[in-house]
């Protein structure tokens, strides 16, 4: 098994277990050159009104080409089921993409999920034929409703979105992880690299996240960082670590010594 | 007669069909959606679907964004 392959969501394979946001960069050329540096395949774009007034303004999609990236649009800014509902609609109907990553906000302080609302889109829309990807909170009992509702992944936050604070609850992840039969990625709250290598020891399946490279004095570099930290997470996870132990484990043999 | 498309009034001919609309408008029918009155219409049906006086258009994209941004 390689660090990169074999992440499948609903039936589509991911080569890059990194999935970026597009939002809060520079511009769409910073956009485009971090994207590459992060070596994910799939990028998650916000669904939002043509600008009508202005027509010469610049498509984010003439930089990230939908031909060479899986688009994952979103319902970022959505408060109720409804909303949702009609913003995956909508963003199936482009024809770029079944997938959508949902998201139906509880509360425009902390963005927490309101888990009710989500759970009841998410049933709707794969009755729909969606490939369903819900954003959740890091709570194994939702995360099981979610699968059972036909998600096609699990996608628990790590800390509240934007806030960069790392894997707050590695126990409930691990709880999720060991539960789940489709795959867990970790959405939200990851703040530096070491946070991303953290999540896939822990044997998360992907990361998204969109800050924490975007937010970076150095977005660029960051996506960078992040790509190598996901392959590096996974690899020691699937390398098995040692056991911890209190006390010093010499690793040279004692036999030989000069006497 | 008028019609609001994105939340701005418009004024058009009268049976001006979406596809008409989008050339008005000059959008690329490629990677946009388009909804009347709640209704997601499919590409192939923007030809005769045809717009009434007093209709609500959505017309989305898909722009920057990751997680919420509000």
């Amino acid at each position: 098994m390689s660090a990169d392959g074999s992440l499948k969501v609903g039936g589509i394979p991911f080569r890059s277990r990194l999935i970026v946001g597009t939002g809060k960069y520079a511009s769409f050329e910073e956009t485009k050159i971090a994207v590459e540096a992060s070596g994910a395949d799939c990028v998650t774009v916000a669904v939002r009104r043509v600008n009508i007034l202005n027509r010469s303004e610049e498509n984010l999609l003439d930089y990230i080409d939908p031909a060479i990236y899986k688009i994952l649009p979103n319902t970022a800014g959505c408060y109720t089921a409804d909303e949702a509902i009609r913003t995956a609609r909508l963003a199936r109907s482009s024809g770029i993409s079944d997938m959508i990553k949902l998201e139906v906000i509880g509360d425009p302080k902390n963005l927490f999920p309101d888990n009710e609302a989500l759970l009841e889109a998410t049933r709707l829309l794969v009755k729909e034929g969606f490939i369903v990807l819900p954003y959740t909170n890091d709570d194994p009992i939702m995360a099981k409703k979610l699968e059972e509702a036909g998600a096609a992944v699990v996608m628990p936050l790590a800390a509240p979105i934007g806030s960069g604070l790392g894997i707050r609850n590695p126990y409930n992840l691990r709880i999720i992880m060991e539960n789940a039969s489709v795959p867990i990625i970790v959405d939200a709250g990851v703040g530096t690299a070491s946070d991303a290598t953290i999540a896939m020891e822990l044997g998360c399946d992907g990361i998204l996240m969109n800050t924490a490279i975007a937010g970076a004095k150095n977005p660029i570099q960051m996506a960078e960082a992040m790509n190598l930290s996901v392959r590096a997470g996974r690899l020691a996870y699937l390398s098995g670590r040692i056991p911890r132990k209190l006390y010093a484990q010499a690793s040279s043999p004692i036999e030989g010594m000069i006497e | 007669m008028k019609i609001t498309v994105n939340g701005t009034d418009k004024e058009v001919p009268v049976d001006t069909n979406v596809t008409e609309l989008l050339l008005y408008l000059k959008i690329l029918p490629e990677r946009i959606s388009v909804e009347i009155n709640l209704d997601v219409i499919r590409r192939e049906a923007y030809d005769h679907s045809h717009l009434k006086d007093g209709d609500l258009i959505e017309i989305i994209s898909f722009f920057g964004g990751g997680a919420d941004v509000g």
